[in-house]
């Protein structure tokens, strides 16, 4: 089967080349050989902490930022030519973004919102972007008389429904969430996950779920994949990942996410931060703060090996 | 229309505007009003003083009605001074929206091109101008409009620039529209406002430069007139015919006077940094306008709050953003403050210490003991011992709380040497020592790093460092890992449980983290509409919710291990706090609800340790 999308060695660097007097300015690597593959109407979550690149990575995938090397595939059509370009994207793969009022244009109305990208990606005539906008309102549960309010009218819950309408807006094929609910209350939160465990069987979706929540990653995916520092650590079936962590910062993850009714965690050492982006080290990236950590971590890049037939690590010593 | 109202409600802005309106008028109307010809010369009645007969405001040196040129003149001006306007604030604009939206080389080079044009003096740079077109009221025109581009270039690139990383700009990307569409429907909607302040507030400068360029004989050319010119005219004949120059220099002044007024009035109006009050100075502790102090009970608590009520009255609204919340906290103990954005849990620890932010916030209720002591009544200085000695506040953004030009252990040793008597050298050892104590490696080094300089993690250690400076009794923490990441979040909750047991200290902590609550605190308090709704143990609150908003919130968060799954949620959203339901304000959410919930107060209801807001808890035999 063709999978809905397919990364390889998707790689993105910010500054970098010579300055004029031939100097070489200072390069960062956001994101470093990320590959791997969605089957259709499969929920991959992708979890990592602030500086991981999951943002970079969720950008790139929609079409708003060319990366410096790799392939992205959707649904076998490769689209490595047109990267950076969200029209050729748009109409394959949306996103849906972190902070629902922020991503809605202060001064339009929901409806005008709605219309852009039916317009623009469809090229639907006034009726039929009438129907169709009344489609996507009864899909994420809102009022017809919302259409003609505007952004700031809405609460964060509600906002949020309209950024998911408008990202199914163009039939869109897979959809990109970008920690969609971690901006919400937690009464709230659930409403909005919801929806979309429902609107993805409704439209046979595919869902790339980023968070750094695990416990809403877990509730929500197929799969996991666990970025730090710009690579892939580990990648395995949701519901074991966590229980069951082969690489130590996925196991240091699972242990830090506060859970009622268990002790507070004591065990890593404060110096534990992430490496100098300008001056990565050569081997793991997580050396540093890894117990197991050997003198074979440091030499070079752990690469990402095969565990079993879905579980994959990027660790020289896994745990057990 | 909002903005309308907003610029009468400003007197001297309305007063400008009024002003402004009538003048405008008058100019408008000058082909219809009976005047004499401004440009016919009368050598016989020159000179003539003001109030004199043909001649309300006299004749110039050559006999000319000055009334007459006055109103013409003003019309002149007032159009050159608004076409001026027009035409910098339009190029301006374009290529600051330009440089802003695109960025890059592009717009490296168009900003280095307007610096150099800034590098000029204005007036000799008009002057330039003016001596390469030749003189004419058109080439001043285009004069002053060139020097004022740099001013509208600059101002619309930075405000460009900032709308262009937002979020809907990519959405519009998104939606498949081009650049130019984003320019221009994306873009420009929202520069807008900026580009009419910007306007508003020169418009008058162009009027004077204008004036200015004619005045020098580089503008109007005789005998046609405007006020830069009449001014030049008069000024020869100061002396003898003071009349023929303080005619126009009034109307100058008036014209200017008034087109600031108004303009400052539209800024106000639009500026929605100022419209939200930023210009209004918060007073030093929060306005208390209660009836009186509830009486004090007996306890031995540390900190005792009885009843406190806490609203924000903005316009003709009032929103109760606390309505009358009781806890207590014993010495060394942990409480845990939890609940949704907007239910109140942290206005309730600003108005401890009266912190919250006056106008709009007012204590209308309640009292704060400490020790028995009522924060509310204290005086300014009192207050401010208290504040950061005996009560310390760790906030949720670090980078936000701490100075961003002082160095971290210099802005402890001012909060130390702010409450105790110590000399430099001592608060400096003393708050290296401090921050050691947070575990913050090589902290001699650390203490001298700005705060930009530390990782998120170690700034909220800092943090937690500069609050303990003084060896508070109680320390309030306001979701002071919420900006964190899960790992380190992990260490600096371990690290705030270890210093508080080993220094005896109590600790409020605010959270909307039902997870992070339950690894900390020894009790909860849960908040909904601004009032406790259920408080107790945390394990026997969290493990047997009496409160159907406490049992259904539980639910919805997921926990770890639980597999993929389906997560329950609370229909609806909590009531606005400025338009409360009668009864209880979790009703309209509750499957639980009876009518008797609807009508009348729920009291809080004490059963041992537990408390809970409810007629029909959970887990009680209807």
């Amino acid at each position: 089967m063709t999978p809905a999308l397919a990364v390889r060695g998707l790689g993105k660097t910010f500054g970098g080349g010579r300055s004029l007097l031939g100097r070489p300015k200072p390069a960062v690597h956001a994101v470093r050989d990320v590959s791997f593959a969605v089957a259709p109407g499969e929920t991959l979550g992708i979890v990592g902490e602030s500086g991981c690149g999951k943002s970079t990575l969720a950008r790139m995938l929609v079409g708003l930022l060319a990366p410096s090397e790799g392939s992205i595939e959707i649904e076998g059509k490769d689209l490595s030519d047109q990267t950076g370009d969200p029209v050729a994207f748009g109409r394959l793969i949306q996103y849906v973004f972190q902070d629902p009022i922020s991503s809605l244009n202060p001064r339009k109305t929901v409806r005008q919102i709605l219309e852009a990208p039916l317009i623009h990606l469809l090229g639907l005539d006034a009726a039929a972007r009438k129907a169709r906008i009344a489609e996507l309102f009864e899909a994420v549960n809102l009022r017809k008389e919302f259409l003609e309010r505007y952004p700031h009218e809405f609460s964060g819950g509600q906002a949020q429904r309209i950024g998911i309408a408008r990202a199914l807006a163009a039939s869109p094929r897979i959809l990109v969430l970008d920690e969609p609910v971690s901006a919400l209350d937690v009464s709230v939160q659930a409403q909005v996950l919801n929806l979309l465990a429902e609107l993805r069987e409704a439209f046979d979706l595919t869902y790339l779920f980023i968070s750094h929540d695990l416990a809403v990653v877990e509730a929500v995916s197929d799969r996991v994949a666990v970025l730090y520092f710009g690579r892939v650590v580990e990648m395995g079936q949701a519901e074991k990942i966590f229980t069951a962590p082969r690489h130590p910062y996925t196991g240091l993850l699972a242990r830090s996410a506060p859970l009622i009714g268990r002790p507070l965690l004591r065990t890593e050492a404060a110096a534990a931060e992430l490496p100098d982006p300008l001056n990565p080290p050569p081997g793991c990236a997580f050396a540093a703060r890894c117990g197991r950590a050997q003198d074979d971590c440091r030499g070079g890049p752990p690469p990402l090996t095969q565990l079993s037939t879905d579980h994959e690590t990027a660790c020289l010593h896994p745990l057990n | 229309m909002v903005t309308l109202k907003l610029i009468l409600r400003n007197r001297l802005a309305a007063f400008g505007g009024i002003v402004l309106l009538a003048v405008c008028c008058v100019a408008l109307l000058a082909p219809l009003l009976p005047l004499a010809d401004p440009d016919i010369t009368d050598p016989v009645n020159r000179l003539k003083r003001p109030f004199s007969d043909g001649a309300l405001l006299g004749t110039d040196h050559l006999g000319r009605d000055l009334l007459s040129r006055l109103i013409w003149g003003t019309r002149l001006s007032l159009a050159v001074g608004i076409a001026a306007a027009l035409i910098a604030a339009f190029i301006g604009s374009a290529i600051g929206i330009v440089a802003g939206f695109y960025g890059g080389r592009i717009d490296d080079l168009t900003m280095r091109g307007i610096d150099m044009l800034m590098a000029f003096p204005y007036i000799l740079l008009a002057l330039a101008i003016v001596a390469v077109l030749g003189p004419g009221l058109l080439n001043a025109l285009y004069a002053v409009a060139v020097v004022n581009i740099p001013f509208f270039a600059r101002n619309i690139r930075g405000v460009t620039v900032s709308i262009a990383h937002r979020e809907f700009v990519d959405a519009a990307r998104l939606s498949g529209m081009g650049r130019l569409r984003i320019i221009w429907s994306e873009i420009l909607p929202n520069v807008l406002p900026v580009i009419v302040i910007a306007m508003s507030t020169t418009i008058g400068w162009m009027i004077l430069e204008t004036a200015g360029l004619s005045f020098l004989g580089l503008g109007s050319q005789p005998p046609q007139a405007d006020l830069g010119s009449m001014l030049g005219e008069g000024r020869k004949l100061l002396i003898n015919a003071p009349h023929a120059s303080i005619v126009p220099g009034v109307m100058i002044f008036v014209i200017v006077m008034s087109v600031n007024l108004l303009g400052d009035g539209v800024r106000d109006a639009l500026d929605p940094r100022l419209r939200a009050g930023a210009l209004s100075r918060p007073a030093a502790a929060t306005r208390v306008e209660r009836p009186s102090p509830p009486a004090a009970g007996k306890t031995d608590a540390l900190l005792q709050v009885v009843d406190l009520q806490t609203e924000f009255q903005v316009g003709p609204r009032t929103y109760k953003a606390v309505g009358g919340v009781d806890f207590e906290v014993a010495p060394g103990e942990c409480l845990g403050l939890i609940g949704e954005s907007g239910s109140g849990k942290s206005v309730t620890a600003l108005s401890l210490l009266g912190l919250v932010a006056s106008p709009p916030g007012v204590i209308a209720g309640g009292a704060v003991r400490l020790d028995g002591e009522d924060t509310l009544s204290m005086n300014g200085e009192a207050l401010r011992r208290v504040r950061g000695g005996r009560v310390a506040y760790v906030f949720q953004d670090p980078l936000a709380t701490l100075h961003p030009l002082y160095r971290v252990g210099d802005q402890m040793v001012e909060a130390i040497r702010s409450h105790r008597p110590l000399s430099r050298q001592e608060a400096w050892n003393h708050s290296v020592a401090l921050l050691e104590k947070v575990r913050i490696p090589n902290a001699a080094a650390r203490a001298k790093a700005y705060p930009h300089e530390l990782s998120g993690g170690m700034r909220q250690r800092v943090g937690i460092a500069l609050a303990l400076v003084n060896d508070p009794d109680l320390v309030i923490a306001d979701e002071p890992t919420t900006a964190l990441d899960v790992t380190v979040q992990a260490q600096v909750l371990a690290l705030l449980d270890e210093l508080r047991r080993e220094r005896n200290m109590a600790l409020i902590f605010i959270t909307h983290d039902f997870g992070v609550v339950a690894q900390l605190c020894d009790r909860v308090a849960v908040m909904y509409a601004g009032r406790i709704v259920e408080t107790g143990p945390t394990e026997e609150v969290l493990a047997a919710p009496r409160h159907p908003y406490t049992r259904r919130l539980i639910a919805c968060v997921p926990e770890l291990g639980g597999g993929r799954r389906a997560l329950s949620a609370i229909p609806g959203l909590p009531p606005p706090v400025d338009a409360l339901p009668a009864g209880c304000a979790f009703a309209p959410r509750c499957d639980k609800a009876q009518n008797a919930c609807r009508q009348g107060e729920v009291v809080l209801q004490s059963c041992g340790m537990r408390a809970v807001r409810c007629l029909f808890p959970e887990g009680a035999t209807p």
